[in-house]
């Protein structure tokens, strides 16, 4: 059996592990990296700012994309914000207490080193992105601006409108410009890994599909790192970008890299609900507009019919009438939960029949208070006296729309109602993995010299991901963390020289890329891949969504596989493969899906507590002041899930890495 | 809704390429442009055909991918927004809709809807940056203080999504709004004045070299911009390529 070694470093405080480990780490000589190749596989926020240092440190780097520049990686959607314990508000920030709250938020199940580390060099990543030219938001005096987000107290999001994710991977993308420029990185756009490739126990490279030309390429390298992103399209339906997918984490698992909570999947609480069958995917409001939203639904059930039936409107129904639910339960935090308490107390809300819109999956989410609130606080700072009503919802208008206008107008667009005028309509929907490839403090998966950065790896966000914090993830992963563990690698490298792709191991992955494709192009099925897509997508939200319980997880396992039988039967994929060919690459991706899948459903089942982002129906809190609340089991379920592939999915063999609090007591996550 | 649509389609880059008409019904109105494509392809596989190529990802207006020209308009009907982002309200039922590639010499189709927008990665890498290393040993970010206008004007500038209508939409397929965002960003940050000359020059050399027309300031662009990119970045770009080559 494998053995998980979280590399740690033990004997030393924890607020000097990471620079104790810094100091002693093997490095690798200037002269020395020329000679040294590394590939990343995407370029996102993760993979854009690990390619640009690594070649900026001076290895070779190969970067790898599936779209047709670095700048549309799904990083390029985040809105919100980014965090950082920079205390500029002096609001009593310190990295302890974002590494406080972020070990809470996450509800005790992820690493306490690593968390740790992350709230240190999170300061770092502002001043990084300030010099790279990013435009963060400023105040008056031309210092940066804050806000907060859900699930803390403090004031420490730095943000670019709702563009931040735009705006900081654009950063890292101009870092890689830079770089390509000095030829120090080769970018590959438009191409996708299908696999690794592993010598004498290594990763040495991987096999890439040309996505213009279909031509199948060799690639090798001395290192690889995947910065792939999450697999939330799982579910089919999420608010991730359509072509986001799990192959390449998929492809390091069967060939020996863990895969940790599979399971932990964020549901947000602020996205469009869906409409129609026809629906490719959700959109995301930012949860930072809970800031200043207020959300509820109304207390009587002769309203909510009403409202459905189009006879009332929101807008007409009292103050008194509304029920302000999250305010009601969670008087400390309000509309500030974190997420995953937002959206079971949404979901608590529409399974009890009080949903406003046609579906009866929708909440609102209302500005009007926030725009009075606003309005007057302007008429006050322009010495406007007796404003009028109108005047002041004009002035309140005004800072919302600086605050969130572009977010106003994509929901405009979406639903055609003006949210300035009527409160939004709202619902969970997933968003965020926080499982994926095991990776120890290096941040290596357990194949040598493989590394996982960003969504893509497990390691920082426990069972549940506040606001503002996958970004700095990965940020710090990319820019300050890995540079650093790769080399203590590479050290031993130095010598090795170009790595041959010209040998069995190579001959063996290309063969088996090519063997599957060959399928697909010639498997004459009945069905489309998107068939086979919805449909996992079904079984996944309805039976390993926000609540499951063992009678579901155990059905959704066997539908799962026979799902995957069918697929293999019966898909069609038109078109060839010697030309770029969409619904190829679509059906490669649904299969990896398609065996995920089940190992998340047993990875759900094998955990029999509810914690953060998963409610385990079985496991509720029966009395006092949590009643009706998740309840989490530290005796039992103190542990990183780490699968290890035997073949079938259902198959995989369990290791635990046991998780240490030492300088956190564990707590019941309270926020009322 | 029933609609009859005419589509380009050209099977690789060196095809010639043609347009083929197609019928879709049973529309709502509530579907976005693309997941109203998406029933077309369904369609077309289910029949044995091949479905239509284009480009697309975070379906939300902001990754840039999405590049369909509309009834002659980049990005359909509509102000301020991405093929993603077009509902199928803009339409009624029976219209006949016309869907071609973004066109342009620096954009060549690589198959139906797909085109080969790496000619603007090729300028941002002319010059698209500020020269910093990444290693995180920066000064504090707040020991510049930078005036809230200019960094709202940066980020305007800055929210370019690189998607390429304003090329496609422009009679001479000049990629002065896009460049002259990206310039304006730096141009406005104090962080990016060291090199600010050698940028423009760069960029400007680059974008002429990846053969993009020149600039008549007709202001098509600026229609059809979705993120609203203002002229005033032409503009900047000129003056600072003026200040810069006065220099040189
Ligand atoms: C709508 C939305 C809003 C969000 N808002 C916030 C926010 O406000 N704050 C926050 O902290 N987080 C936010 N998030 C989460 C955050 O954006 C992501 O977790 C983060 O950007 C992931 O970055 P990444 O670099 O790990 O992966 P990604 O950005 O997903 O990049 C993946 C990369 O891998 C490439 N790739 C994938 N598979 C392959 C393959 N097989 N071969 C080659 N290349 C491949 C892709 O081309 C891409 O370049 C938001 C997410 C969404 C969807
Ligand atoms: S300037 Fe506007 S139209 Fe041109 S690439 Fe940028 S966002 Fe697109
Ligand atoms: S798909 Fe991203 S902008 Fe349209």
């Amino acid at each position: 059996m494998a053995i998980l070694d979280s590399k740690v470093p033990q004997g030393v405080p924890l607020k000097d592990k990471w620079t104790t480990y810094k100091d002693k780490i093997n490095l690798v000589n200037p002269a020395n990296k020329r000679l040294i190749d590394v590939i990343v596989v995407g370029t996102g926020l993760a993979g854009g700012s690990a390619s640009a240092t690594l070649a900026e440190l001076g290895y070779n780097v190969k970067a790898f994309a599936y779209q047709d520049s670095p700048r549309r990686a799904h990083s390029i959607a985040a809105q919100g914000g980014i965090n950082a314990a920079k205390n500029y508000q002096g609001d009593g920030d310190s990295f302890y207490r974002l590494f406080y709250d972020t070990v809470k938020g996450g509800d005790y199940r992820s690493r306490e080193a690593n968390v740790y580390r992350l709230a240190e060099v999170s300061a770092n990543i502002i001043d990084q992105c300030v010099a790279q030219g990013v435009p963060f938001a400023r105040d008056y005096g031309g210092l940066l601006d804050n806000r907060s987000f859900g699930g803390v107290l403090v004031s420490r999001t730095f943000y670019a409108k709702g563009q931040t994710g735009q705006q900081l991977l654009l950063g890292a993308y101009s870092a890689m410009n830079r770089q390509i420029a000095r030829g120090k990185i080769e970018m590959f756009n438009r191409h996708e890994m299908l696999d690794i490739v592993i010598v004498d126990g290594k990763a040495r490279g991987i096999i890439a599909r040309n996505l213009v030309t279909g031509e199948i390429e060799r690639h090798s390298a001395h290192a690889v790192v995947i910065a792939s992103g999450g697999y939330g399209n799982v579910y089919f339906l999420s608010t991730n970008a359509m072509g986001s997918n799990a192959t390449a984490a998929w492809k390091i698992h069967k060939k020996g890299a863990f895969f940790a909570n599979p399971c932990y999947t964020q549901i947000h609480p602020t996205c469009i609900p869906r409409s129609g069958d026809y629906q490719s995917k959700l959109t995301l409001m930012s949860e930072s507009l809970r800031n200043d939203g207020r959300i509820w639904v109304p207390k009587k059930m002769e309203d909510v019919l009403a409202i459905r039936e189009g006879k009332l409107k929101p807008t007409q129904i009292e103050e008194e009438d509304r029920d302000y639910y999250l305010e009601r339960r969670y008087p400390a935090f309000g509309n500030l939960v974190p997420r995953d308490v937002a959206s079971r107390a949404a979901k608590e809300r529409c399974d009890a029949g009080y949903g406003v819109n046609a579906t009866g999956e929708a909440v609102y989410l209302d500005f009007k208070s926030a725009i009075e609130r606003y309005g007057k606080e302007q008429a006050k700072i322009q010495g406007i006296s007796n404003a009028s009503k109108e005047r002041i919802t004009e002035l309140g208008e005004k800072i919302v729309e600086a605050k969130y206008g572009n977010l106003f107008q994509m929901y405009e667009k979406i639903v055609d109602e003006d949210p300035y005028k009527t409160p939004m309509m709202i619902y969970p929907a997933t968003h965020y993995t926080m499982g994926g490839i095991w990776v120890d403090y290096n941040l290596m998966t357990t194949i040598p010299g493989c590394y996982a950065i960003g969504e893509a790896n497990f390691s920082d966000h426990g069972a549940n991901r506040l606001g503002a914090s996958a970004l700095m993830q990965g940020l710090a992963d990319g820019y300050f963390v890995l540079p650093y563990t790769i080399g203590d690698y590479l050290a031993d490298d130095i010598r090795t020289g170009k790595i041959s792709t010209d040998t069995k191991e190579f001959d063996e992955a290309e063969k088996s890329v090519r063997e599957r494709i060959d399928f697909f192009i010639n498997n004459k099925g009945e069905h489309s891949v998107d068939y086979y897509h919805k449909k996992l997508g079904k079984i996944m939200w309805e039976k390993c969504g926000m609540s499951r319980n063992e009678e579901g997880l155990k059905t959704a396992m066997s539908e799962i596989k026979a799902l995957r039988e069918d697929f293999w039967k019966n898909v069609t994929v038109p078109g060839g493969k010697d030309e770029m060919n969409p619904e190829l690459e679509k059906a490669g991706r649904v299969a990896d899906f398609l065996e995920l899948g089940e190992l998340f459903a047993k990875d759900a089942l094998e955990r029999n507590e509810s914690c953060g982002g998963h409610f385990r129906e079985e496991s509720v809190e029966l009395d006092g002041m949590q009643k009706g609340e998740a309840k989490r089991d530290d005796e039992n379920y103190a542990y990183v899930a780490a699968w290890e592939y035997k073949g079938e999915p259902g198959d995989a063999v369990l290791h635990k890495e046991e998780l240490e609090f030492k300088d956190i007591e564990l707590k019941q996550r309270s926020y009322k | 809704m029933n609609l009859t649509l005419k589509i380009w389609r050209q099977k690789g880059p060196k095809d010639k390429g043609q347009m083929v008409d197609y019928q879709v019904s049973d529309i709502s109105e509530h579907m976005s442009f693309l997941e109203m494509m998406d029933v077309l392809n369904e369609e077309l596989i289910a029949r044995g055909e091949e479905p239509v190529a284009f480009d697309h990802d975070c379906r939300e207006g902001i990754c840039g991918m999405c590049s369909m020209f509309i009834n002659g308009e980049a990005h359909g009907p509509d102000r301020g927004i991405t093929t993603c982002q077009l509902h199928m309200r803009m339409f009624k039922d029976g219209d006949t809709i016309t869907i071609e590639p973004f066109r342009a010499k620096a954009f060549p189709v690589i198959k139906d809807l797909v085109v080969d927008r790496s000619s603007f990665d090729r300028i941002q890498h002319a010059g698209g940056y500020i020269s910093v290393n990444t290693s995180g040993n920066t000064q504090d970010a707040n020991a510049l203080p930078i005036a809230k206008e200019a960094a709202d004007k940066a980020m305007d500038a800055a929210t370019c999504i690189g998607c390429g209508a304003c090329v496609a939409t422009c009679k001479n397929a000049s990629a002065m709004l896009f460049v002259g965002a990206k310039v304006s960003q730096y141009a406005l940050l104090p962080q990016g004045q060291v090199e600010a000359a050698d940028r423009v020059l760069a960029m400007v050399n680059q974008m002429d070299e990846e053969g993009f027309g020149n600039c008549t300031n007709t202001g098509a662009c600026e229609i059809e911009c979705p993120k609203g990119i203002s002229l005033e970045n032409i503009a900047r770009m000129n003056s600072e390529f003026l200040k810069a080559s006065l220099k040189g």
